[in-house]
């Protein structure tokens, strides 16, 4: 029971950053319909920059408030990774919209390997370890010696999750932009026809998703305390496997398949082996797709004749 | 990271070109300062075991931000001027004309030329010993041409996206590393065939096997998951790829993990190793033993290997099965409204690509003689795919010269040595680490610049007066 | 003469076809007799193309059989007896019974010999007009195997088998008037053009039930009439049974010799063209009235 608490604590703390990365994954798909492959290493990026934008504060100008540094770091990260996305979509994507299936598959792939190794050059191969931040544990049971405990920055990582989640909640469903995002998901010729700047909606989902991404980066940064320029791939699958297990094009459902495979994982780590955790992704990822395409809030897909 | 917004800023009928052209090399010049301030501007140091320190190069992003600015200004007064618009669609087609004019000579050529560069590589570079490095430039390219036709019958024919196609590759190399190294099967031969027989031929026995061992895996990957379509396809059999490395790695007991497979025999002349020895292959033709000679025979074992993928599709897309995979990709539906099984069609697709995958692989393993799971990454898979894609999908001379470029350009990188000196990047430099940037780069410039690759058309498999070559507009890329 | 009564190729009976809530087609039954062309019509929305997506094997249809007997007739413990028994096909005594509903659709094509035609054509854009013809072939060019050795080798066996191909695929070009077009990437055909090669593409397939839907739909009249030649030429010359969906009445008056209306999932009216052309029902769910208000009308006018 006490390990289990435990695994539930960290597997949702997990589940919260793969859930806020699946997000842009889910929306990118529903507006134009493409794997955004360069997603995982926005989020890579996003990591970095808040790496760096740590550094300045604490080591340069010497803020001493955590919480005051947590903020600055997460409102810069957001601003150069949305930035960076935004650039993405209209160097690599937008021209080829409308073009060849394949073309803005293997141009997302291109600058995925693109982002990847420019964090390698630009900041070295190297693991990027922090200090430990936020340190404390509230202790919830006390086993026999086995402590299971919630620590500040767990509460702190699921908090800002769900205060995101609400905000974009509410942006999504009750804002012009929303409202444009969901006719572009319907019809993109249609919604143009109707007045809807396109090319801008797509931008600014681009930006969204980035914006969450960078969240998910900083969240990710503090959790583990180390970054790597390799560090895209793999949370980028695991993301993505979450949004196609929710039902790819629904955002609840990426939040739910966010928090099953942090579930999942933690789960698998403790109670399996923590080698095969990743083959453990992988292959829901497959069985998902070959079984259950529709996800589990997604909309079965109807083939027309 | 120096990018460029899209030449569409830019309308006809806009008054003062050259204001416009100002402003948006400002306003792009300003965007890349910005991207490159965080991670070029600041760089997070490791001092030795303390923590990490800030290093800053202000210098190098306004270098950066300055030379996208000017770049966007350049273009904007030359290419992407209004007025030089018709001239720029006037391009293409020029080039297909060139184009169709050279094609029927290319692939004759491009065939001598291959037969022929063992010996200008020998006689251009002075002698056996000094040609390795373009010999084995020459089967490392070769091995690529082989991978990308292999996963052109898959992607460009039957226009099943694998994102995975290394898997097989590995299966292949694995298969021969673990039989050719395996003592049980030693011991066997050496009991039946005689001592050193398995050395010798394991090559010869094991190819064909490693390619059915493939395909197998090609038909027992693709029969879940052949079902799905586009993206998620590709997301599969991208996953199956990471699961089957993840496996190799893991899996200690059987592919003896991360530490990989060594000490896997040579390659012999049929039989005949390529050793000092009296029985060895220079002995016998009476030439003087170099090492050059196994390299050389390396080159047309995959020459000979890549010719056959060739022929096969060649045959293959002249028979139902191969119109069958064109239809397939062309329209799903109306193939099943004509009888064709679709299932059993992708999966023969996948099997023949997988088979000449697991052949590479194979290759592979008997010419560096040792596998491990570093060699069969993701990136690996990308690169055979970029090969197709940027080729052209489905034509063949295509996906050999992008091969060529993209491997023979990828070499060059290496070489870029002039970039080590001092007012320029330092001797700290290190080219190679520019590599996989460079590529990435491509990737995305060479979809930009030519989505359809260098050959889009696609030749007819059948003729009533003339062949003639189906514009690349109307070809279809496949659903799955 | 009703000869989808007395040797009917297809049998429908009570077809139902729900999409969740959405009742498509429901409960209906309907017989195509051999060598007839049956015009199947009714409105916008009737289920015309579902019943069709049914009978081709697209759909799995919710309820209901579809019978097909090639050469002769079932009879119907026959049927009832392959029904029981949960199989897909059966000898009968003057040829072979399919339940389509439990075919693949690739195999009610390849076995049952049911081919169609799609609404919104489905050619191979990329491939060329032969190509397209040749594709079509594909079943009986697989006979000995999908990857045949005497193929891969290109044996004069197999050679001899495609020049017979090559044959089928120029006897179909000269009959719908695109042997100059030949090789010509089947994307590059003007509409009309594109129509006849679909129609083509289903005939080398070699079927005995031919399926199209709206065959005539964006044709201009001369093309029009060179359809109608066209498909009473199949049905004289090869005695294929055509089952067509079209909205052009001229079409369905002139060629057909039997017609089936569907309205809102339900049949409303089987028969002659004659007979259905007066019909009530048919004139009420055409105009969007009542069927007392036709025959008001009608008694006024005196029919």
């Amino acid at each position: 029971m006490d390990v289990f608490l435990q695994q539930l604590i960290n597997g949702l703390t997990l589940g919260s950053i793969y859930g806020l990365i699946a997000i842009g994954y889910t929306m990118v798909f529903g507006i134009i319909g493409m794997v955004n492959f360069a997603h995982g290493d926005v989020f890579m990026v996003s990591a970095f920059i808040g790496l760096i934008a740590f550094l300045l504060l604490t080591t340069v100008i010497g803020l001493s408030s955590i919480f005051l540094v947590l903020a600055i770091v997460l409102v810069v990260a957001m601003i150069f990774t949305g930035l960076l996305s935004w650039t993405i979509e209209r160097v690599a994507y937008r021209p080829l919209r409308g073009s060849f299936r394949l073309a803005p598959m293997i141009s997302a792939i291109g600058m995925s390997i693109l982002l990847a190794n420019f964090v390698q050059v630009a900041q070295g191969p190297r693991n990027k370890p922090l200090p430990p931040m936020l340190t404390d544990v509230i202790v919830l049971m006390d086993n026999n010696g086995y402590q299971v405990t919630l620590a500040y920055k767990q509460i702190v990582i699921m908090g800002v999750t769900v205060a995101l989640l609400a905000g974009f909640w509410y942006l999504v469903q009750k804002t012009p932009l929303g409202r444009a995002q969901r006719a572009c998901e319907q019809d993109r010729k249609m919604a143009a026809l109707l007045g809807v700047d396109v090319d801008r909606t797509i931008s600014l989902t681009f930006i969204i998703g980035a914006m969450l991404a960078a969240v998910a980066g900083v969240m990710y940064l503090m959790y583990y305390g180390v970054v790597n320029f390799n560090d895209g791939f793999v949370p980028g699958v695991k993301a993505f496997t979450a949004a196609v297990l929710g039902g790819i094009g629904s955002l609840p459902g990426a939040v739910l398949g966010g928090l099953l495979i942090g579930l999942i994982e933690t789960f698998w780590s403790a109670y399996f082996s923590i080698e095969y955790k990743d083959v453990a992704a992988f292959s829901i990822l497959a069985i998902t797709l070959v079984f259950m395409p529709q996800g589990l809030l997604g909309r079965p897909e109807v083939e027309k004749v | 990271m120096a990018k460029a917004l899209t030449g569409d800023g830019s309308a006809p009928a806009r008054p003062a070109p050259l204001a416009v052209a100002l402003k948006d090399a400002v306003v792009s010049g300003v965007i890349t300062w910005l991207l490159l301030l965080p991670l070029v501007g600041f760089r997070a140091t490791e001092s030795g075991s303390g923590p990490l320190t800030l290093t800053t190069r202000f210098g190098l992003v306004t270098v950066f931000a300055v030379v996208v600015a000017v770049l966007r200004l350049v273009m904007h007064l030359t290419v992407w001027r209004p007025g030089r618009e018709k001239r720029v669609a006037a391009t293409p087609s020029a080039l297909a004309g060139l184009g169709a004019r050279i094609s029927p000579l290319a692939k004759p050529a491009f065939f001598t030329l291959a037969l022929l560069y063992p010996l200008l590589a020998v006689v251009l570079s002075g002698g056996l010993t000094p040609s390795r490095y373009w010999i084995d430039l020459g089967i490392y390219i070769g091995s690529y041409v082989m991978l990308g036709w292999g996963l052109n019958i898959v992607v460009g024919l039957a226009g099943l996206l694998d994102l995975g196609y290394v898997a097989f590759y590995a299966v292949g190399a694995y298969a021969f590393a673990l039989l050719s190294t395996s003592v049980p099967i030693n011991d066997f031969m050496a009991g039946h065939l005689g001592e050193g027989f398995w050395a010798a031929w394991s090559f010869w026995v094991c190819l064909p096997v490693c390619g059915l061992l493939a395909a197998l895996w090609g038909v027992i990957l693709g029969f879940p998951v052949l079902r799905l379509r586009g993206d998620y396809l590709a997301i599969v059999t991208l996953a199956f790829g990471e699961i089957i490395r993840l496996v190799l790695i893991n899996w200690t007991d059987f592919t003896n993990g991360g530490a990989g497979i060594a000490s896997i025999p040579p390659i012999s002349f049929f039989g005949m190793p390529f050793s000092a020895g009296d029985d060895g292959f220079a002995a016998h033709f009476g030439l003087t033993f170099d090492p050059m000679h196994r390299i050389i025979f390396l080159y047309f074992v995959i020459l000979a290997l890549a010719a056959l993928t060739a022929l096969v599709t060649l045959r293959l897309r002249r028979m139902p099965v191969g119109r069958a995979w064109e239809a397939l990709r062309e329209d799903e539906i109306a193939c099943r409204s004509l009888g064709i099984n679709t299932t059993l069609t992708k999966l023969t697709a996948f099997a023949t690509g997988a088979m000449f995958g697991g052949f590479a692989g194979a290759f592979f393993a008997v010419r560096v003689r040792f596998v491990s799971p570093e060699s069969f990454t993701f990136i690996e898979s990308a690169m055979i795919l970029a090969i197709v894609v940027l080729g052209g999908m489905g034509s063949q001379i295509g996906v050999a010269a992008a091969a060529v470029l993209m491997i023979g350009g990828m070499e060059m990188l290496r070489n870029l040595s002039f970039l080590k000196s001092d007012w320029l990047l330092g001797p700290d430099f290190d080219p190679t680490l520019y590599r996989m940037l460079i590529f990435g780069f491509a990737m995305v410039a060479v979809m930009v610049w030519r989505p359809r690759g260098l050959v889009s058309g696609r030749l007819a498999t059948i003729f009533l007066k003339e062949r003639k070559t189906v514009s690349g507009d109307l070809v279809k890329e496949g659903h799955g | 003469m009703r000869r989808w009564e007395t040797d009917p190729i297809l049998a429908v009976d009570h077809l139902t076809m729900r999409f969740g809530g959405l009742i498509a087609v429901n409960d209906v039954s309907f017989s195509v007799g051999r060598g007839d062309v049956t015009a199947l019509i009714g409105p916008n929305g009737a289920g015309k193309t579902t019943a069709f997506n049914c009978i081709t094997g697209f759909y799995k249809p919710t309820l209901g059989r579809l019978a097909l007997s090639h050469d002769a007739p079932a009879s119907p413990e026959e049927v009832q007896a392959l029904t029981a028994n949960g199989q897909a096909h059966a000898a009968t005594t003057g040829g072979a019974l399919y339940l389509l509903e439990r075919l693949p659709d690739h195999k009610v094509a390849s076995r049952a010999r049911v081919a169609r035609t799609f609404q919104n054509i489905r050619l191979f854009s990329g491939m060329t007009v032969l190509e397209n013809l040749m594709v079509a072939q594909h079943t009986r060019l697989t006979r000995s195997g999908l990857l045949s050795p005497s193929a891969l080798i290109n044996l004069p066996s197999w050679r001899r088998q495609e020049k017979e191909g090559l044959d089928r695929a120029l006897h179909w070009l000269e009959k719908v008037d695109l042997v100059s077009r030949a090789d010509d990437p089947a994307g590059d055909l003007p509409y009309g053009d594109q129509r006849r090669l679909e129609i083509a593409r289903a005939m080398c397939a070699d079927p005995v039930l031919l399926c199209l839907d709206e065959p005539a739909a964006g044709l201009n009249p001369r093309e029009s009439a060179a359809l109608n030649a066209l498909l009473l030429s199949i049905r004289a010359d090869y005695g294929t049974s055509v089952l067509l969906i079209e909205h052009d009445m001229s079409v369905v008056m002139e060629i057909s010799d039997h017609v089936i209306v569907l309205e809102y999932g339900c049949k409303i009216s089987d028969g002659t063209p004659a007979e259905v052309r007066s019909d009530p029902a048919v004139i009420a769910a055409y105009l969007g009235v009542d069927e007392e208000a036709v025959e008001a009308v009608e008694a006024e006018v005196g029919l």
